[in-house]
């Protein structure tokens, strides 16, 4: 993992004194509300529904035993004993005291982390599959990469006032399992005559407008990255719409330039830039990746595992679900669920995040991802200790056998938290995870990806849902719209709205007729909810959905 | 001809806990929504946001909110404002970990 030098060190420990004395300066009225807003978004603070929310970036999901367990102890110091990670691998804090937040900030950077740029119109937390430096089917991994971005676009003077957030997202993998589509600028790994570069995809994101990335350069050269990457935000920086708020994400500018002319712009820029980029990039990305050796391996016997499959039905089956394939066949990568049925999705308490500090520490070679999809990953642990890892998960609750089924729900914080929201989300992913966990039909209906967003900004990544569930706010009254067959893989794709929306109440049971149709329709139990949907589109599921126009037609 | 003002009371969270606060007749500022000053006049409705943002040391924020009158004081009338009032549905906090504390005996 990357550890700060003295410059990083240095950086974020003058960031803290400048916001500790911006809050002294709100507090005894040196600064107005309107003057501090920005200073305190910079540093990853919001005011929301009922408390102030301090979001903290997780830079590519990557956490150390030593860093989780800070967050643990902020968690029980400083909020109310527990943390929620998000779908930008951040972790946000629901309930801390503004004169406490400095303070907050000073315990992160003593374990190198900060909240800085997790808010406001600047380069946000750069993303990456959680799976990286460890997944089967990986190309290289991408981490160095996202940590080059991180310290490249930290405190960026071009770029600190964007007319809008920009979100990048990388994956060394084919399999996209960082939604690289969904983002600002995705950047995939790829290899051109042995040479390692990326296609850059440029001009995605979900939100009021959702829109898949396009392909803006088949492939960039690795060396080209920096350089190429802040052509695209210079010409987007001049072009992107200032005057209207809900235009001036780069996907309108990319549309309302076009594809071919934004390119010609961006490649004209990138000549410009290029010859300024003499190496000292590529230097400093040899350094960082010495930081990201993997770990070595053991050998040994995997009997142990083998053993606990064939004798202990509960560890099979979380095994079934919560294991991944590791690019050394006797490692897993094991997946802890946050979403116990019932539970809120991505929350951990302080106890949760110290028992997963001490698998990282005891099993896992000190490494915790945490995913998009709000859970966290031991990335290497070896076959022979999985039984003794699941009986401890299973001791904090942290057992759940569920990864990729209806109840692993991505969710938003929605109106239990957020002041953006329209609707609550996170009751709504309770209920549904208990429905179908009471019904004992998860493992039969298989993998399915379930997401739900309070509002159109689309934290919940609704759009790229198998099933997506927005909540709105209609007429005064919580209503949820569903889209079917979306998809955030490297076969991505925007669902399609079923039609008019359901009443809190009634949701729930709007999903289980869905999911029934599914079962009565697929042509055998190993085609998966998705392909159905793609095999027959969306008619049977929107009989299922509203009978009652069904026989109105029938009638 | 103007639409009929719908009550109101003034809103905000306080400046140092973040918590949900409302505007009294007697110029406090309170934690809980039936303690609120009930605005049945726009003008008047006027002034006293005016006066709560004049209160940066204090509040930030300040809006109004829509209300109507109840048994024990203003009630509110959309559910976000509902919920305001509460706290989160997933945990007894905020507010309602407050109110539950307070009934202890």
């Amino acid at each position: 993992m990357y550890r700060y030098d003295e410059f990083d060190e240095t950086f974020v420990r003058n960031r803290v004194a400048q916001f500790r004395a911006q809050v002294e300066r709100r507090i005894d009225g040196g600064l107005t509300e309107d003057e501090f807003k920005p200073l305190r978004l910079m540093n990853g603070l919001y005011l929301q529904l009922h408390a102030y929310m301090l979001r903290v970036a997780i830079p590519y999901g990557t956490l150390d035993s030593r860093k989780m367990r800070q967050l643990a102890m902020i968690a029980e110091r400083w909020d109310k004993g527990y943390g929620h990670f998000t779908t930008r691998q951040n972790i946000q804090f629901n309930w801390p005291r503004l004169r406490d937040v400095p303070d907050m900030l000073d315990a992160l950077a003593d374990v190198g982390m900060h909240a800085i740029q997790t808010s406001g119109n600047c380069v946000r937390n750069v993303t990456a599959d959680h799976f990286a430096g460890a997944a089967a089917d990986e190309i290289a991994d991408p981490r160095p990469v996202a940590e080059l971005l991180r310290q490249w676009s930290t405190d960026h003077p071009e770029f600190q006032f964007l007319p809008r957030k920009f979100k990048i997202a990388i994956t060394g993998s084919p399999n996209d399992r960082a939604v690289t589509r969904a983002h600002d600028i995705g950047l995939r790994m790829v290899e051109r005559d042995g040479a390692p570069g990326f296609e850059v995809v440029a001009g995605g994101g979900l939100g009021r407008t959702p829109v898949l990335g396009q392909v803006i350069r088949d492939f960039l050269p690795r060396a080209d990255l920096l350089p190429y990457v802040e052509a695209i935000l210079s010409v987007y920086n001049e072009l992107g719409r200032r005057d209207n708020k809900y235009k001036a994400r780069i996907k309108i500018t990319v549309q309302e330039t076009g594809l071919e002319a934004f390119r010609a712009l961006v490649e004209a820029r990138f000549a410009e830039l290029r010859g300024e980029w003499e190496g000292a990039d590529q230097a400093w990305l040899a350094r960082i990746e010495a930081d990201f050796a993997p770990p070595s391996l053991r050998r040994g016997s995997t009997a142990p595992y083998e053993d606990a499959r064939a004798g202990d039905p509960v560890f099979r089956a979380w095994s079934d679900t919560n294991l991944t394939a590791h690019r050394d066949p006797d490692h897993a990568i094991v997946t802890i669920s946050l979403k116990a049925h019932g539970e809120t999705p991505g929350d951990a308490t302080t106890e949760q995040m110290r028992v997963m500090a001490d698998l990282a520490e005891a099993y896992g070679h000190d490494e915790l991802r945490i995913s998009h999809e709000q859970n966290v990953i031991l990335p290497h642990v070896h076959k022979a200790d999985l039984p003794r890892v699941h009986a401890v998960l299973k001791s904090a609750g942290l057992a759940t056998a569920n990864v990729g089924l209806i109840s692993d729900i991505i969710a938003c914080p929605g109106m239990d938290y957020c002041a953006l929201a329209t609707a609550r989300s996170i009751p709504v992913a309770q209920a549904i995870a208990a429905r179908f966990d009471e019904l004992k039909l998860e493992h039969d209906i298989g993998p399915i990806k379930l997401k739900i967003s309070g509002c159109i900004n689309a934290c919940g990544h609704h759009h790229v849902g198998h099933i997506g569930i927005l909540g709105l706010d209609r007429a005064g009254v919580e209503n949820y719209q569903i889209t079917l067959g979306g998809d955030g893989t490297e076969t991505a794709a925007i669902g399609t709205r079923a039609g008019k929306g359901f009443a809190y109440d009634e949701i729930v049971d709007a999903i289980e007729r869905l999911i029934h149709a599914y079962l009565a329709h697929r042509d055998s139990a190993e085609e998966t909810f998705i392909d159905t949907y793609r095999r027959l589109g969306p008619a049977p599921f929107k009989a299922a959905l509203y009978p009652e126009e069904a026989d109105r037609h029938a009638a | 001809m103007s639409r009929q003002f719908t009550p109101k009371v003034v809103t905000a969270n306080a400046l140092l806990e973040g918590d949900v606060v409302y505007l009294t007749a007697d110029d406090r500022w309170s934690r809980h929504h039936h303690e609120a000053e009930l605005l049945e006049d726009e003008a008047h409705a006027e002034i006293r946001l005016l006066h709560a943002q004049g209160q940066p040391d204090r509040v930030v924020g300040a809006y109004l909110a829509e209300a109507r009158a109840g048994a024990a004081g203003p009630e509110p009338v959309h559910f976000r404002e509902a919920f305001r009032t509460r706290g989160p549905s997933n945990y007894p906090h905020g507010k309602q970990e407050e109110g539950a504390a307070s009934r202890r005996p």
